[in-house]
């Protein structure tokens, strides 16, 4: 049996935390890469789309690597991705925060900031609730730093959802994709069990326990 | 709901977690690896890494540090101290910093506050204000250069100058009250909240959960506090039952 170690790949987006991913994923026992090679963000096995920062930015940077086409393909084609906080709204159609500038689009919404008479940025733990279609995220406490939310479930994705004012899409999985609004990376324990358990995700059945 | 959050926060000066008051008379407090680990096993929902270092060497060792903990670490974390270029706060963030705080690089140039949040989000961008009540006591008046220099500027006007800009949170000390243990200076806390509205860190006087409930109730979002903790007059989780069966909504 081969007992190496779970492969994570990170997109290197150009985003401010990728110090914080890298070391969530080496806590749970990945072997962590980054790339902004096309061929590698379309084949890896198991990918994480980070991202913190402006959505028009981070977009404009993924079309300059040529990078939607592969992400937007292997989301499609269901394998195994996970996309956080800014990395999730990239999913969507588009951002009040960048009017004009297309996302990915592989899910229908347009991405908009948190009404006016709410503190923004959310920033800290907020509570999570989710429902066992979305396998991948159980109920808990998770942190968040973000201005700018879905809010409704879109077609086809199974949803957790968070209040702040009023309820906001916290996560949501299709498949073996998983997006999250919040950082698991900065969710203690919680978290960490959340990469656990998406990354065993990326093990084919007959590999579980032993990827 | 949005919890209200406590933030253990270490003095690090030459790779060493120091204490002591208005960065005097400082004493060996620990290495903050071990310490931060201890803090999230505790409860805490964030932290912050204060750079108190001396000298230059002191401040380089401060991106080791930073990436030490940053592999044990599994909460947001957030490092201020000596920041003098957004090039500074890009290194700080790639040894894994989540968030930096700048107080005298933005009074000196608060075009940076903009830079910083164009060019790493709004999220990261912590304003850190060090208030002193004026002579006048009318007001607050901002210190820069970890208290030694008082600048010609108002707290309040300050704040909601830097917010405009693009600061997406605001870690406010007040110097008066920093070490004391005498409880947070509330009327600066209710004051900075009316003039803004992102989230505030209060800072500076914290002696029990008495102390951090009225912060939170003066408009803070988060409290930040360092000798309670290291001199274990309290656990992170001590604070937080405390709070909670006040009905403070904190993490549990």
């Amino acid at each position: 049996m081969n007992k190496s170690l779970p492969k994570v790949t990170i997109v290197r987006t150009g985003s401010a935390n990728m110090a914080s991913m890298m070391a969530g994923f080496i806590r749970v026992g990945a072997d962590v890469n980054l790339t902004d090679d096309p061929e590698v963000v379309f084949d890896a096995d198991a990918l994480v789309l980070p991202g913190v920062g402006s959505f028009g930015a981070t977009i404009k940077r993924l079309y300059a690597a040529e990078l939607v086409e592969p992400l937007r393909q292997r989301i499609l084609e269901d394998r195994v991705t996970l996309a956080v906080c800014l990395g999730m709204q990239l999913l969507c159609a588009e951002s009040e925060e960048s009017a004009g500038l297309p996302g990915l689009g592989v899910v229908d919404v347009r991405v908009e900031r948190f009404d006016a008479g709410l503190r923004i940025p959310h920033l800290g733990w907020n509570d999570v609730i989710s429902d066992p279609a979305v396998s991948l995220v159980e109920p808990g406490c998770a942190y968040f730093a973000n201005s700018y939310r879905l809010a409704d479930p879109p077609a086809g994705w199974t949803v957790a959802t968070t209040d702040y004012g009023v309820p906001f899409i916290s996560a949501m999985q299709r498949g073996r994709v998983l997006a999250c609004q919040f950082h698991p990376e900065l969710s203690g324990t919680w978290g960490s069990d959340l990469l656990k358990r998406w990354l065993d995700s990326s093990c084919r059945p007959e590999e579980v326990g032993s990827c | 709901m949005l919890k209200n959050r406590i933030i253990p926060c270490l003095d690090v000066r030459d790779g060493r977690v120091v204490k002591g008051v208005q960065f005097q008379n400082l004493r060996d407090a620990g290495d903050p690896v071990e310490l931060a680990v201890a803090y999230e096993a505790q409860g805490a929902d964030e932290l912050v890494l204060l750079d108190v270092s001396a000298t230059a060497e002191g401040r380089r060792a401060q991106c080791e540090t930073i990436r030490r903990v940053r592999r044990e670490l599994g909460i947001a974390l957030t490092v201020g101290g000596g920041i003098r270029t957004v090039d500074d706060v890009r290194w700080l963030l790639e040894a894994g910093a989540d968030k930096v705080s700048i107080n005298t690089a933005a009074v000196d140039e608060p075009e940076r506050i903009a830079l910083m949040a164009e060019q790493f989000g709004v999220q990261c961008t912590v304003l850190a204000i060090d208030a002193q009540l004026n002579e006048a006591k009318t007001g607050w008046t901002v210190l820069t250069h970890a208290g030694t220099i008082t600048a010609n500027l108002d707290v309040l006007q300050w704040a909601v100058e830097a917010v405009g800009l693009g600061a997406g949170e605001v870690l406010l000390t007040s110097w008066d009250r920093d070490g004391t243990q005498s409880g947070y200076d509330l009327e600066l806390l209710r004051s900075v909240r009316s003039a803004v509205n992102v989230p505030i860190i209060a800072s500076g006087g914290a002696s029990n959960a008495d102390d951090l409930q009225q912060a939170f109730e003066a408009g803070a979002d988060a409290v930040l506090a360092a000798s309670i903790f290291h001199d274990r007059h309290f656990t992170v989780n001590d604070l937080k039952a405390q709070l909670a069966s006040a009905n403070v909504e904190v993490r549990t």
